[in-house]
């Protein structure tokens, strides 16, 4: 056979599943033991695979009465120590938007996955969208961060669940991964290592005593750690602005630090934590920049316009938030255009022009969801915009 | 190169994307290319029109969907209906004689029949036609190799099946090299 299980469960080698299946493996991989959701097209693959795999990894799967409950227990668990997920689309994550920002304001080291429908609402459950690119950055109130990672095949399904988890520990913060329903439905090769090969990030786990112990003093690299309960910790966890010890503290000062301190967590930490890919880009007079299926779309374009002597590359956003601000600017001060497809009405490519400050051109090619781009489509935006009509 | 495009189109319980799934596999797992399974159905589970579409690459697969298939197997006469007019030129189409009557079909293009059902039922399970299948598929095409589509099948079907599936997958087999044998090759 070309996978085998281990005595504790673990699966690796070589396997023939879809991104959703791929996600709940790369989860178990992670050492996530609990998950909780409340079903919905196109995830449900994701909790049936965990419904059916965790009670052979001692792991925990609730279906609650809905998204809210679903979220709010994950972070339930997280607290209580145990790696979590909570997995839904589109619907679902906007019923989960409010415990994503009391996940990012209480510091829960927690993985929240979207595989995007077409919507607004209920939209186009079994078909793509790529339209929750901004709802996941801004979707929740308040000055909130969150990272989040788009994967473009079921292998970075699995990969980057992986790297979710390990974001989420070491950063104490939620990660959202932005599957769509492609990637999510696609079936291809995945390759597990062995589990000995999978590095399992450990909880940031304090080394002082209860006495000296505060629950968000931010260590060197502006993350606190966390204590193990039932050890004699006493912690107050909540929405409210807090002082490092956990306890209200509702004044301009307090709000000040403790929405400073998470913006700068991530930020300050985006060398670990922002990863893109180039490709084709050291002669490129055009450059897409994409993510997601749509990225596997644009790379076809490239090829497509490389091969009729255009000069193009494709960057690829591995993660979405926080977004390769400085690379992309870079890349604007190098090239003629920045070519965006995806699929929404134009999300992503606010934040490419943003960050090109007027250096290049950038050009949406936005697509309202329910299919994918054809390639001619992003071939032809590529040549327009080197002015070759 | 090109991806080579195959799409299978039947009816929600034919086993129509476990077909996919055995001819995928067996090139991604065993005959070590790159391949892509995309399923698409209708909401409801049985007896509705669904479709697999397979690509297989010695290369990374860059754009997902079969959009012109080289091979179109049907096994409902609505699946030969939408689908068949997809067929590029020089395509092949394989049918299940028993559901499919392949008139109308584009001039100029090949056809090779199988009596997937009739030979299901001989066997005693109407299931494992998707079997048979499997079996006049990888004959016919070429696509994926006996050894890899073995494989596949040990490592797809349930392990009490195994052993009727794989007569199943070998009377497909068998009827396909004899149909290429008799019309002097592909």
């Amino acid at each position: 056979m070309s996978a085998s299980v281990s005595d504790k469960g673990l699966l690796s080698g070589r396997l023939f599943i879809d991104g959703d299946h791929a996600c709940a493996e790369g989860a178990i991989a992670a050492g996530c033991r609990f998950a909780a959701g409340y079903p919905i097209t196109p995830s449900t693959e994701i909790v049936e695979r965990l419904a059916l795999r965790f009670p052979l990894v001692g792991g925990t799967f609730i279906q609650m009465e809905d998204e809210l409950a679903a979220s709010i227990t994950a972070i339930g668990a997280a607290w209580g120590g145990t790696k979590s997920l909570c997995v839904t689309s589109g619907p679902g994550f906007s019923l989960m938007m409010e415990n994503l920002g009391y996940a990012a304001m209480t510091e829960t080291p927690i993985v929240f996955v979207d595989v995007q429908r077409g919507g607004p609402s209920t939209g186009l459950p079994t078909l793509p969208a790529q339209a929750d690119m901004m709802q996941v950055r801004w979707g929740s109130h308040g000055d909130f961060r969150v990272i989040a990672l788009c994967p473009s095949s079921p292998q970075e399904c699995f990969d980057m669940t992986i790297e979710a988890f390990r974001l989420a520990e070491r950063y104490r913060t939620p990660v959202v991964l932005m599957m769509d329903e492609v990637v999510g439905h696609m079936t291809e090769r995945v390759v597990i290592p062995p589990p000995e090969e999978i590095s399992q990030e450990p909880r940031r786990i304090t080394r002082r005593p209860p006495e000296d112990f505060r629950l968000f003093e931010p260590r060197d690299d502006l993350v606190p750690d966390m204590c193990p309960l039932g050890k004699g910790y006493n912690i107050h966890v909540t929405g409210l602005t807090h002082d490092e010890r956990g306890y209200p503290v509702l004044n301009v000062a307090s709000q000040d630090s403790l929405i400073r301190r998470l913006k700068d967590k991530l930020l300050c930490n985006a060398g670990d934590i922002v990863r893109w890919e180039a490709r084709d880009l050291e002669d490129a007079e055009i450059a897409v920049l994409s993510y997601g299926i749509t990225s596997r779309i644009a790379q076809r374009a490239v090829e497509m316009a490389r091969a009729e002597g255009l000069c193009a590359g494709s960057f690829r956003l591995l993660t979405a938030w926080p977004f390769p601000e400085e690379a992309v600017r870079a890349l604007a001060g190098k090239v003629k255009a920045i070519v965006v497809p995806e699929l929404n009405l134009g999300q992503m490519v606010i934040e490419a022009e943003r960050a090109a400050a007027g250096r290049c051109a950038v050009v949406s090619v936005d697509h309202a969801g329910g299919a994918v781009h054809s390639p001619e489509v992003i071939l032809d935006a590529m040549r327009a915009a080197a002015g070759r009509r | 190169m090109a991806s080579r495009e195959i799409k299978i189109g039947g009816l929600g319980g034919q086993g129509v994307i476990m077909a996919g799934m055995i001819i995928g596999r067996a090139a991604s797992l065993h005959d070590d290319k790159y391949a892509t399974l995309i399923q698409a159905f209708g909401p409801e589970a049985r007896g509705a029109a669904c479709n697999a579409q397979v690509l297989i690459d010695d290369t990374p697969i860059l754009y997902p969907y079969v959009r012109s298939p080289e091979f179109l197997v049907t096994l409902s006469q609505d699946a030969f209906r939408l689908f068949s007019p997809e067929l590029r030129d020089g395509g092949v189409l394989l049918f299940d004689e028993d559901m499919v009557d392949p008139a109308g079909l584009r001039p100029g293009l090949r056809k090779f029949g199988v009596p997937a059902t009739r030979f299901a039922e001989s066997l005693g399970r109407k299931q494992v036609l998707n079997l048979i299948v499997v079996g006049f598929f990888t004959a016919i095409t070429g696509l994926i190799s006996e050894a890899a589509a073995r494989k596949a099948v040990a490592e797809t079907v349930p392990p009490s099946t195994l052993a009727l599936n794989t007569r199943a997958f070998e009377m497909g087999l068998a009827h396909g090299r004899q149909l290429l044998s008799e019309r002097g090759g592909f």
